[in-house]
């Protein structure tokens, strides 16, 4: 009997599977298909302190081995997350699960990370620095050491719970801004959001994205995600959550040796429903098959 | 919505680029006419969501149009080859709001759903007017299909070549006075059928999905009750609602 267990900023996982914001809404749909308490957790729906209507249509496009999306953070706001979203995301899991929060300003995210730390549910904060389809917000903290380490610090400053910062691969240094993540006090990091991209539509001859470009996933960016949580590991002493283009149980261990600790699906929740509950059905026999006996013994073991 | 493996019982060429599949699986997961199923392809990261013409309970029947890498690809599927299918998509049509006499108009490939509406309308006792439109006379399909259920469609074809010449548009006038709306079509179809309507209606979207089962918000749209995901609280979606 294999032990897929893993300790994420001192809470215990039942094993390192968590689905990525942005690719399970607050779990209800899934819900519909499979119990969610087989998954180590999800990030829920990246959160912002107001309601955002998110992008114009079309957001979506695809590409080999993945897809480009457009979003813009469509999300009703904190407040209705907590009295209307959290409640009923309670009925249908019953471990913690992971917070995730956006903002335009330092005191956004920490206002809106406040709010969400006081939610007993919530066993993480997951403070994304890095999405690529906002204007004036999102990248653009995560594509500056020190404004990425003034938001940790106001986010600490007002939160009791585990801090991860996600990180954007759109810049020259991931680890240079995961160092200064930690140097601030980050309790830990995930990384990556998606890489910035963009498709033609041949017969307009414009941008087929409505906001001209988009955030890549999919099978297609795990080698780049996969490196860069090697680089990061190498760098950093707080754990690591490795995300980008996992679909399968082998890509998991893969992400655990270069470093992560947990990891998150994205994408391929999209594509395959079942892919959360799949890659944890076949993690047992992945172990089994490259002779892990503990999954946490392999953390960082590829260095 | 189910997942669920079906097998391809037929895949023939309509008119033009317009195909129509037959599928065997479990249907169970359907509530209604106007709904879609989203179909995984080999080769493909993304489903394809395709609205649905017509299901039983073990075999649902779509139409589908190359647009595309994916939808030429399923072109070559053969009968007997298996397909990883979610059922059960969408909201689908209200025909509690039909009442006797509604009028349904469909343009070109978006005719698959109001097929299955008049024929869940006609099995309600209702008397659905049909108004059919095509771009030209050998892009027409399931003309036939409809004749079959007993209602006399109202044809326009863009070119004249068959029908009336004009846009569904031009055949509202002759459908006269009808107790309710639905139309499946082009975007800027539906804003024309729009501009003219005297009663209430339902529009049945498209949109570029992600999921196409309310996940990833890729598909979310503004309306008058604030933002609704085309996959989810769609695709059919009440005219009043609706910000153009």
């Amino acid at each position: 009997m294999v032990n897929t267990t893993v300790d994420l900023c001192g809470v215990r996982l039942d094993n390192p599977v968590m689905a990525a914001s942005g690719t399970f809404g607050y779990g209800y749909e899934f819900a519909e298909l499979y119990d969610l308490d087989c998954l180590g957790s999800f990030s829920f729906k990246g959160t912002t302190r107001e309601a955002r209507t998110g992008n114009p249509q079309p957001r979506i496009a695809e590409c080999a081995q993945g897809m480009l999306n457009a979003v813009g953070l469509q999300n009703p706001g904190v407040e209705a997350v907590i009295s209307h979203e959290l409640p009923r995301l309670a009925q249908v899991f019953h471990k913690p699960v992971m917070a995730n929060v956006s903002g335009f300003s330092i005191e956004e995210y920490a206002e809106t990370c406040r709010l969400l730390d006081a939610q007993p549910q919530v066993g993480w904060l997951e403070v994304n620095i890095s999405c690529p389809n906002v204007h004036g917000g999102g990248m653009s903290f995560g594509a500056d050491p020190v404004l990425a380490s003034r938001v940790v610090s106001a986010v600490k400053a007002v939160t009791t719970k585990p801090v991860i910062m996600k990180l954007s691969p759109n810049v020259t240094d991931i680890a240079a801004i995961a160092k200064a993540c930690q140097d601030a006090g980050a309790d830990g990091v995930s990384l990556i959001n998606t890489l910035m991209g963009m498709r033609i539509d041949l017969k307009a001859r414009r941008p087929l994205l409505a906001n001209t470009t988009g955030g890549l996933s999919g099978p297609a960016v795990f080698p780049v995600a996969l490196r860069m949580v090697y680089a990061v590991y190498e760098a950093l002493t707080i754990p690591i959550v490795g995300v980008g283009g996992i679909s399968t149980a082998e890509d998991v261990l893969e992400m655990l040796l270069a470093g992560a600790t947990a990891v998150e699906i994205g994408a391929a929740n999209l594509a395959n429903p079942y892919a959360c509950r799949d890659i944890i059905a076949d993690l047992p026999a992945a172990m089994e098959k490259y002779g892990i006996q503990n999954l946490s013994d392999i953390i960082g073991g590829a260095h | 919505m189910k997942q669920g493996f079906f097998t391809i019982e037929e895949n023939r060429p309509l008119a033009g680029d317009v195909y129509e599949m037959t599928l065997s699986g479990d249907c169970s997961a359907f509530t209604g006419p106007g709904q879609f199923l989203n179909i995984r392809l080999e080769g493909k990261f993304l489903r394809r969501p395709i609205s649905v013409c017509s299901y039983t309970a073990e075999q649902v029947t779509i139409l589908y149009k190359i647009l595309g890498g994916g939808t030429a690809g399923m072109t070559r599927l053969r009968p007997g080859d298996r397909l990883d299918v979610l059922t059960g998509l969408g909201n689908g049509f209200d025909t509690a709001k039909s009442g006797p006499a509604p009028l349904l108009i469909a343009g070109g490939v978006g005719l698959p759903p109001i097929y299955g509406l008049c024929r869940a309308l006609l099995s309600e006792g209702k008397r659905p007017t049909v108004i059919l439109g095509f771009n030209r006379a050998e892009d027409i399909f399931y003309l036939d299909k409809f004749r079959a259920l007993g209602v006399s469609p109202i044809l326009c074809t863009a070119d004249g070549g068959a029908g009336k010449k004009g846009l569904v548009t031009d055949g509202m006038a002759e459908a006269g006075d009808h107790t309710y709306l639905y139309a499946c079509g082009p975007t800027a179809m539906l804003r024309g059928i729009d501009a003219l309507a005297r009663t209430g209606g339902q529009y049945s979207l498209e949109a570029r999905m992600g999921c196409g089962f309310g996940a990833c918000m890729g598909c979310t749209i503004e309306t008058r009750s604030g933002p609704r995901r085309v996959c989810r609280e769609g695709p059919v979606f009440d005219r009043e609602e609706l910000l153009w």
